[in-house]
């Protein structure tokens, strides 16, 4: 077991380049008596976009939970802009899968955004010329404007996806967190919203961490990858970390990355632990050919 | 007066007293309902209302018993309503249903002992019929002080979390984000519509006064995509279907068989099912019903 108990790679050398955005630092999370995070950590800088990995049960919702604020974490602490801090309010913007809003209910997709600007506040807003067109100006960056003037319910879930990115970056948060926008979207959607992410991440020097299961559409986009398996979790770029050493430390039993029509698949290897009852023997994860996708994202660097 | 003015309004109508204060306090619930209703129905705790209405039978035939003002049982009771079904779950989205009609069933059981007391003991079934099906034409001023005292404590409630409640009614998820308690808000909102139900319960009725608190606010929510203006549409719609009511009511003194008069409540219910059948030609901008139908179809070939 002593093998797999931290499985870590070093940091990029910029890493004292540029403030830390967002920083966790050896988080461990305990719920109902189970380990469900342990030792987490890894860090995010301005304009960085990390892609956070790992199948269902893997720990993902539960890190971004901690990161929120919303789960208080056992061991270790998260530091958002230096200050160790929840991550409610406005210096995070945080998008969720969907919204759990009826077709008829009348809400637009603009007083959703609007309410990015000032929903925590008391009292009924006042319309204002410049909220106006501040909201207007987020819907037409993140594409959304076509839409502007529909009910939130009746959006497709691509199209909600850009209207909760726009609610979220309208208060200008350093960091954004995504828990898995890409899940029940077709395949189109899916690529238009990663590359509204990744340009959203560059041009505004916003931090994006975006959860997902599958590691393929965030390949060509992704800075980094905090690869995520049982509670535990191996940081750093794409090229260090979906590795057979690296993930079979992870996962705890041997993995193999093997390359097949152009594309990388992580499947488990032959020699399994055989009592490893509570890992997903039967998950596979599909990567596209380490190196042309890798110099890409490290040359964006 | 001119003849069809005559003829729509019966000789002494604006002279009556009793036609003020049902104007007057019937009003009040008509806003307090259509406005408090439009953020039950957009949070989906339209069920609870519905609830919280049956349930205020037991407050309003408990004071028939112990001779206080009815208005003070239907709140009194509603309010403890709303905090218990609270306390059982009713925000989560499993738990609401079985909470609700846990306490709604045994509240209407109480009702039934209180209410066959009541008619024993005084030979009459007065009370039940003002119980349950109001008594807007015997309201007594200092009802009408109480009422306007709980209509603006409800109203105070969700003009202040306004922005809060819409945030929270589209994700709660986006609303904890923002650093909005979420259960605090809910509770309070819960409350508002306690409130509300007790005002209609005394006009038009207990176990009519959801008609006045779903009615109107579905019907508004047909006519606009705009959250504010569908909770003014449902204002509107609310106090028309009230003093029309009224004025009907007023006027079938003199219409056959007995010339005795129609309740009041059967014409407030009546015209608000009326509205909101009429509602059902508006299809505001934003509802997009053609795409969404066009995008089925499509996920379906």
């Amino acid at each position: 077991m002593a093998d797999r108990d931290v499985v870590r790679t070093a940091e990029p050398g910029l890493a004292a380049d540029r403030e830390e955005t967002l920083a966790v630092a050896g988080v461990g999370v305990r719920l109902g008596g189970r380990e469900v995070l342990h030792d987490v950590r890894f860090s995010i800088r301005a304009g960085e976009f990390v892609g956070l990995i790992g199948s269902n049960g893997a720990g993902k919702t539960t890190l971004l939970r901690v990161i929120l604020g919303l789960q208080k974490p056992a061991t270790g602490q998260v530091r958002i802009g230096g200050a160790a801090r929840a991550g409610r309010g406005t210096a995070v913007g945080y998008v969720p899968q969907k919204i759990e809003l009826d077709p008829d209910m009348p809400l637009r997709a603009r007083d959703l955004v609007g309410l990015g600007l000032d929903g925590n506040r008391f009292g009924i807003p006042m319309p204002s010329r410049g909220r106006r067109e501040r909201v207007t100006e987020m819907l037409h960056a993140v594409g959304a404007a076509a839409f502007a003037d529909a009910r939130v319910g009746t959006l497709s879930g691509g199209e909600q996806q850009r209207v909760m990115i726009a609610h979220a970056l309208i208060s200008e948060p350093r960091l954004l967190l995504l828990d898995e926008p890409l899940a029940n979207l077709d395949i189109r959607s899916e690529q238009e919203i990663v590359s509204l992410l990744a340009r959203i991440s560059k041009e505004r020097g916003i931090a994006v961490l975006i959860s997902a299961h599958e590691i393929n559409p965030l390949l060509p986009v992704m800075d980094r990858v905090v690869y995520m398996a049982d509670g535990r979790a191996a940081s750093g770029t794409t090229g260090e970390v979906v590795r057979p050493e690296v993930l079979t430390r992870l996962y705890g039993h041997h993995v193999d990355v093997i390359h097949l029509h152009g594309r990388v698949s992580v499947v488990p290897g032959q020699d399994d632990e055989p009592a490893s009852g509570s890992r997903d023997d039967t998950h596979v994860l599909h990567a596209d050919p380490a190196a042309p996708a890798l110099d890409k994202a490290e040359g964006r660097r | 007066m001119n003849p069809i003015l005559r003829a729509v309004f019966e000789p002494g109508f604006f002279a009556s007293a009793p036609v003020r204060v049902a104007l007057l306090a019937g009003g009040m619930a008509a806003l307090v309902s259509g406005i408090v209703g439009t953020f039950a129905v957009l949070r989906g705790q339209s069920y609870a209302g519905h609830a919280l209405a049956d349930i205020s039978v037991t407050g309003g035939s408990a004071s028939f018993l112990i001779g206080i003002t009815p208005l003070w049982g239907f709140a009194g009771v509603s309010v403890v309503a709303a905090a218990a079904m609270d306390l059982i779950g009713v925000q989560r989205r499993r738990g609401r249903d079985l909470a609700t009609g846990i306490v709604r069933g045994a509240a209407l059981g109480l009702a039934a002992l209180f209410l066959y007391w009541g008619t024993t003991s005084t030979s009459t079934t007065g009370a039940t019929i003002t119980v349950l099906f109001g008594s807007i034409f015997t309201i007594s001023g200092s009802s009408t002080a109480v009422a306007a005292l709980l209509g603006v404590t409800a109203l105070g409630i969700v003009a202040g979390l306004y922005r809060p409640l819409l945030l929270s009614s589209a994700s709660p998820e986006l609303a904890f984000a923002r650093g909005i308690p979420v259960r605090a808000t809910g509770s309070l909102c819960l409350i508002a519509i306690a409130l509300a139900v007790s005002l209609s319960a005394l006009t038009i009725g207990a176990i009519l006064s959801t008609a006045l608190l779903v009615g109107p606010a579905a019907a508004g929510l047909r006519l606009t995509s705009k959250p504010g203006l569908a909770i003014l549409w449902s204002a509107v719609i609310g106090l028309a279907a009230t003093w029309l009511g009224v004025l009907l009511a007023y006027d079938s003194y003199y219409w056959p068989p007995a010339h005795q008069g129609w309740p009041v409540s059967f014409f407030v219910v009546a015209l608000v099912l009326v509205f909101y059948l009429l509602a059902q030609f508006g299809r505001p901008a934003g509802t997009r019903r053609d795409k969404a139908v066009a995008r089925q179809a499509e996920a379906g070939a």
